[in-house]
């Protein structure tokens, strides 16, 4: 009977091609624009480490006082290196680190080859377990050698493969800046989207890192951070690195693994013990104010996914939301139009629910045409995202089965849904009145 | 006009007449906020920098082996004279960041020393005597600085200059009605005195959080000691391609201990024009396709239902044209019809679109909907429902009087 319906449904859209044409684009159109901004939405708003994210926290201590807050500045999103050596050093957290970006120029060991720039981050030991970071060769460094301040390295395989031809080249000596660091591990493909850890600096899309150095072992070469760097207040300083250190500025990232509610229970009284402390010492002026996020919760808080994303997937919906008011009319118009012959099978014994479903076969059609012009004009909208948002976000969005297989979907279901009502209506003609006035 | 039988007839039509007044109301709704959005973003992108950007190039540059800051002092002085000889540059300097570079320096500048004090955030330039000349800033009060007031500075030193150059809308700001020249501001601990007043100059950064302040710039007399450095270098009228080709290779023979990025390491001021204003630039050409597509399938969709119409009227036309009505009076008729269903939706339509713009507000720190905006999304909409109907209704208006007496 299907077969037979599906017969009846291509006849009677052949029937009227530039209707059909109409449905059909309308529905492509609108789901193409949802898709290809809900693309690039997924690729910004994806949780970048699902099976750790719910332990992963960054603190935050109010150093500036609400006086800075009433000037409209937000409370600082890293730490001073005062409170991230403290928080370091008390250790209280099952696992820690300190992290800051830097930049060196690296001076390949082949004279003739032209020295090239580099970013990475500067890390503590915890930062390759607590981030489930993988390797190819080695592994990270240890709290020992956080402590010897050792000058180690751990590279990307893309650095990998650029100085050492993708060789293992654990215990190779890499010239950074002026000083040579040995190679002690070099990380699989790792680049988590958004790079979670350091989105208080950069967008989170940009490239990803080509090496991470102790930074214990930054600080003493008295490497600065190329990420921000918030001094409120503080142009009172004494001046030199030194006097950077122990400024108010804050250029410190901090996150921290707590496993379980009692452990951030008991990290969040102990950060406001430590404000309270620093309070009593006289150094905040104003009542202790911390507060302790996880992942996601810092992913929203940095607004990571930026405005222009949200704002176009909206408004594609709205576009998609119109397109079917389209489609439900014309579907309408299109089967009315063939009351007679509704009044005909009726008449010749078709069941209310026969012609219920007669009709919602050609819809069903239509969906699917839809939905393979939804396709089409998805990838050309994902290739033309280039154009519109930002190149790192951009190049994130692409096409996959399971984008495909959402858009099919997203047009077979929106056509039913906005075939729902043309096909009762066409179900309750009347055949009686029908056969009478033809 | 007969706009009871109008009504009448929309009675009996009530889910079509509803669907396109739906249609009317959210294209309304949608096309408003998305044309607010595009005059919005191209606002914010055609704002001046203050700066001449033809013929300007900068150039980003860092040196290998982590030189001291002396030995930094002695390779930026020799890569400005580099630089210079260079065929076809007019002039040049070296600072930390430039209008729309993204990063850069901000401090709060005021009349105390007192730093929680201060009247204004301001972005800060290391400039020399030679940044004037080079960016084509307009000096609208004072004078430039004299090559014995430029100095040096360490990354980390303190910042406490003698003599500080400052934007019109900074120098307004600070002393409000009274010239500035002459005058003193801290944004250090110390002093400074204002020598001089430039139109204006753009803060690198164009983020919306920054906007407050985006024409407050403070330039001061310092070379930085630091890696990296940027080069501003402006060629002669007509030489940028020239130049910006020569540079690269001219910093490297002279010195090859450097990165500067073949990728992106020498830009003209309109690829950094591009670059910063990227997002805005997309949303608004996102924006006005949306609303293209949209008006298109809005009419798409009038044109097919009211052809519908026609085609199931046909014997009611032909009734009324027997009786006497003329063409004109079908073609009226389904006109008038139409603009009856456009006015309810975009009654509708301005009360969504508002509705949206309310909600943006609250949500993404969009700008109140100006009531222009609105205006021009009904008109449009209205016009483009007349438009659409008028290919059905004219053939309408073509149905003979004889249809009446036909029974199918």
């Amino acid at each position: 009977m299907l077969a037979y319906y599906l017969r009846l449904g291509l006849h009677s859209l052949r029937r009227n091609p530039i209707l059909t044409a109409l449905m059909v684009m309308a529905i492509g159109f609108g789901v193409a624009s949802s898709m290809t901004t809900y693309a690039v939405f997924r690729a910004v708003s994806g949780n970048p480490l699902p099976e750790k994210s719910a332990q992963l926290f960054v603190p935050q201590i109010d150093v500036w006082g609400p006086e800075s807050r009433a000037r409209g500045f937000d409370m600082p999103d890293s730490l001073t290196y005062t409170d991230a050596t403290a928080l370091m050093r008390d250790h209280k957290a099952a696992r820690q680190t300190a992290i800051y970006p830097v930049g060196f120029t690296l001076v390949p060991r082949d004279a003739a080859r032209e020295p090239f720039a580099v970013s990475g981050y500067a890390a503590y030991a915890d930062f390759f377990p607590m981030f489930n970071v993988p390797f190819v060769y080695g592994g990270g460094w240890d709290a020992a050698q956080d402590q010897a301040r050792a000058a180690v390295v751990v590279i990307s395989s893309k650095l990998n493969q650029q100085l050492f031809g993708g060789a293992d080249s654990i215990g190779q000596l890499v010239h950074l800046d002026d000083h040579d660091y040995q190679v002690i591990g070099v990380v699989a493909d790792w680049n988590p989207r958004p790079r979670f850890y350091d989105v208080n600096n950069s967008s989170g899309f940009d490239n990803p890192p080509d090496f991470f150095l102790p930074f214990t072992r930054a600080i003493d070469t008295q490497t600065e951070t190329t990420g921000n760097d918030n001094c409120y207040g503080s142009a009172g300083r004494k001046p030199g690195f030194d006097g950077w250190l122990q400024s108010e500025c804050a250029w410190v990232s901090y996150w921290v693994q707590l496993p379980d509610a009692a452990a951030v229970r008991a990290y969040r009284s102990y950060l406001l013990s430590y404000a309270d402390q620093q309070r009593e010492a006289g150094r905040f002026r104003w009542p202790s104010y911390i507060t302790l996020r996880n992942l996601t919760e810092w992913m929203d808080y940095e607004r990571v996914v930026p405005p222009e994303t949200r704002i176009s997937l909206l408004l594609s919906l709205g576009f998609l939301l119109v397109c079917l008011i389209n489609t439900v009319g014309l579907m309408l118009a299109k089967f009315m139009r063939r009351a007679g012959e509704i009044g005909v099978r009726r008449a010749l014994g078709a069941s209310r629910r026969e012609i219920w479903l007669q009709f919602l076969a050609e819809a069903a059609m239509v969906g699917v045409s839809g939905g393979v012009a939804g396709v089409v004009l998805t990838g050309v909208g994902v290739l033309g995202v280039g154009l519109v948002f930002e190149p790192d976000i951009a190049r994130l969005a692409h096409i996959n089965l399971s984008l495909v297989g959402l858009t099919l979907l997203c047009a077979l279901f929106a056509t039913l849904a906005a075939a729902f009502y043309p096909t009762w209506r066409a179900s309750r003609v009347q055949p009686a009145w029908q056969l009478k006035s033809h | 006009m007969q706009i009871r039988p109008i009504l009448a007839t929309l009675r009996h039509h009530k889910a079509g007449t509803l669907l396109i007044a739906l249609q009317i109301a959210l294209t309304l709704a949608i096309v408003c906020n998305a044309l607010f959005i595009i005059h919005e973003r191209l606002a914010h992108l055609s704002q001046p920098s203050g700066v001449d950007e033809s013929d300007l190039l900068v150039i980003t540059n860092r040196w290998a082996n982590k030189p001291t800051q002396g030995e930094i002092g002695s390779l930026m002085a020799q890569d400005l004279a580099t630089l210079r000889k260079v065929p076809g540059v007019a002039n040049a300097y070296a600072t930390d960041a430039y209008p729309l570079s993204g990063s850069g320096i901000a401090y709060g500048i005021g009349h105390s020393p007192e730093k929680r004090k201060f009247v204004s955030s301001t972005a800060i330039y290391f400039t020399d005597d030679n940044a004037l000349p080079t960016l084509g800033l307009k000096l609208v009060a004072g004078r430039n600085f004299r090559p014995d007031e430029i100095g040096q500075i360490g990354g980390r030193d303190k910042i406490a200059p003698r003599v500080l150059i400052i934007t019109r809308e900074l120098a307004r700001r600070l002393f409000p009605g009274e010239s500035a020249v002459g005058k003193i501001a801290f944004v250090s601990d110390q002093p400074s005195i204002i020598v001089g007043v430039v139109e204006r100059m753009q803060s690198p950064y164009v983020d919306s959080s920054m906007t407050e302040w985006a024409d407050c710039s403070t330039l001061l007399p310092f070379r930085q000691l630091v890696t990296p450095t940027t080069y501003v270098v402006r060629a002669q009228p007509g030489q940028l391609e020239e130049v910006a080709r020569r540079v690269r290779a001219a910093l490297y023979a002279a010195n090859r201990m450097r990165v500067i990025r073949p990728d992106n390491g020498v830009k003209t001021f309109a690829q950094v024009r591009a670059q910063a204003y990227k997002s805005d630039r997309g949303m608004a050409i996102l924006m006005a396709w949306i609303s293209v597509i949209l008006l298109a399938i809005t009419a798409a969709g009038i044109v097919g239902l009211t052809s519908f119409w026609v085609g199931q009227r046909r014997k009611q036309i032909g009734v009324r044209r027997a009786l006497g009505a003329t063409r004109h009076d079908i073609l009226r008729y389904f006109l008038t019809e139409n603009l009856l269903i456009g006015v309810g939706g975009v009654l509708l339509g301005g009360v969504l679109a508002l509705g949206l713009n309310l909600w943006m507000m609250k949500q993404f720190e969009v700008a109140r909907l100006a009531p222009g905006y609105v205006l021009a999304g009904v008109v449009t909409l209205l016009l483009l429902g007349q438009c659409a109907v008028l290919a059905p209704a004219l053939r309408a208006s073509r149905v003979p009087p004889v249809e009446a007496t036909r029974s199918v």
